[in-house]
């Protein structure tokens, strides 16, 4: 019988949860990394026992961990003996190494952005927010970090890269913090071209790459934010999260700071479809795995207040693509309920019905075994959830 | 002999419990000592300093016979009970957060 696996990533360490095809039952394992901030886990699809965790501390950085065996075990990729020393027998330790790109060579001579007073900042790393295996190498790897950039590894994360051509596309001087910082968290893989990545920074936009990350253009036409000078802005706006469903990558939605929006064309061009939700602001969003035109998100009240409406816990389902939505409220909390949901931490499996799933600031992660139509808790008390990932296991 | 006492979160990320005990060519500094400890394990490198810069992430502080290292020179030469063993190095997560 097939089975789920659901990695999630919390402030203080990782939980891996599994239940088989019924999803009523769950095994917790965990915390793993006590202690460390975990942005987010995700396993490859073509090696689902390969996963890739963002490990982050205030006080010591950023550590990427990887697992062979579906999350029993964990090691920063690089250090097992015998990877541990160049020819020249130094010590590389290098997984954990992010550094832009400034050569002439490859990498621009981009070194600021804008600050919040206005002024221009260096770019500086802070961590790894979002981590995305490719789609066929279970070795390559990308990396959507603070301050904004992507990285790529193709060894199995011991290494990294920046495809430096996203700084480099001239609007970095406009692009500037959100309130949780200047994040590139969203990266999407196009299933029907290798050349073809989606990505979104948090204030800066959607950008779209053809050729594998080399040149980069942003993709925000039909955006509207009023907190920016030109609410029309090429960039500035405030993307929360892209979803796509594999079969129809041209396919677009967002959940933006405020505004549920979606693009037909690959991004070139955007459209509301925020419709009757109660509020269009919120941070995840996410597509049903069976039927492309079924999405969900989860409205918040305001980019203020940072709980759900009326203090009813309530996903939002629009099985038309958008503008006509539905409140999915059975087992979730119809009252006193002031959690947030995170933009990485909305989760859909491939099961039939397919299992939707998704965590909160105060430390529960909700499933639904019914694409949506009824919910209950895998676990009520992590602590707060920053990221949700299922994994379909045969 | 220099010895070493890292922060709980860095001995689980090291794989070591207790003290980490090092030999250091040559004169016994900050540098010399992370160098080494960062030659031995090799996932620490980043973690106490930076990976470029090679400066000390501002909520890592040294420590060592009573006395607040933290903004010495790194090449500045360590107390002789560091030098000899009789002192621990202590790297320590400055206490902040929750």
């Amino acid at each position: 019988m097939n089975g789920v696996r659901v990695l999630v990533g919390t402030r203080k360490g990782a939980f891996v949860l599994t239940s088989d095809g019924k999803r009523d039952r769950w095994d917790v394992s965990g915390p793993h990394f006590a202690g460390w901030e975990i942005y987010h886990l995700k396993g490859s699809p073509v090696e689902p026992n390969r996963l890739y965790a963002s490990q982050c501390s205030g006080w010591f950085g950023q550590i990427i961990q990887r697992s062979d065996d579906g999350g029993k075990t964990w090691f920063p990729p690089g250090s097992k003996l015998d990877e541990l020393t160049t020819p020249e027998g130094m010590p590389k330790g290098e997984s954990n190494k992010f550094v832009y790109d400034t050569s002439p060579k490859t990498g621009k001579p981009l070194t600021t952005h804008q600050w919040y007073d206005g002024t221009q900042h260096p770019w500086e790393f802070k961590r790894v927010w979002h981590l995305e295996p490719s789609l066929t190498n279970p070795d390559v790897v990308y990396a959507g970090v603070e301050d904004a950039a992507i990285f790529r590894s193709t060894d199995g994360g011991k290494s990294w890269q920046e495809l430096a051509g996203l700084r480099g596309h001239g609007s970095g001087p406009q692009w500037s913090p959100g309130a949780g910082g200047m994040c590139l968290h969203t990266i999407l893989l196009d299933p029907s071209d290798p050349g073809r990545i989606f990505i979104a920074i948090s204030a800066a936009g959607a950008f779209r790459t053809d050729d594998a990350g080399k040149a980069w253009r942003p993709i925000n036409r039909g955006l509207k934010s009023e907190y920016i000078p030109d609410p029309s802005a090429e960039v500035g706006h405030c993307v929360h999260r892209i979803a796509m469903h594999r079969s129809r990558p041209r396919v677009l939605f967002m959940q933006k700071h405020w505004d549920v929006m979606r693009s037909d064309d690959a991004g070139e061009s955007w459209h509301e479809i925020s419709g009757n939700l109660p509020t269009d602001f919120g941070f995840p969003i996410d597509v049903h795995a069976h039927e492309p035109d079924t999405i969900y998100v989860v409205p918040i009240k305001s980019d203020s207040e940072h709980y759900p409406p009326d203090g009813k816990l309530r996903a939002y389902r629009s099985r038309t693509g958008g503008n006509e939505w539905e409140a999915l409220t059975k087992g979730l909390p119809q009252r006193d309920c002031y959690v947030n949901v995170l933009r990485d931490a909305m989760a859909i499996d491939s099961l039939d019905p397919c299992g939707v799933y998704f965590g909160t600031t105060g430390g529960q992660v909700y499933a639904s075994a019914n694409a949506g139509d009824n919910w209950a808790p895998i676990v009520r008390d992590l602590p707060a959830v920053l990221s949700v990932e299922v994994q379909t296991l045969p | 002999m220099i010895r070493v006492m890292l922060p709980q979160h860095l001995r689980t990320l090291a794989r070591v419990e207790g003290e980490v005990k090092l030999e250091v060519d040559g004169p016994v500094t900050q540098r010399s000592v992370l160098d080494a400890l960062e030659g031995r394990y090799p996932v620490l490198r980043g973690t106490i300093r930076d990976h470029v810069t090679q400066q000390r992430r501002p909520f890592v502080r040294f420590f060592a016979c009573e006395q607040d290292l933290s903004h010495e020179l790194p090449d500045a030469p360590l107390p002789d009970a560091v030098a000899t063993g009789a002192e621990p190095f202590l790297v320590v997560g400055a206490i902040a957060g929750g």
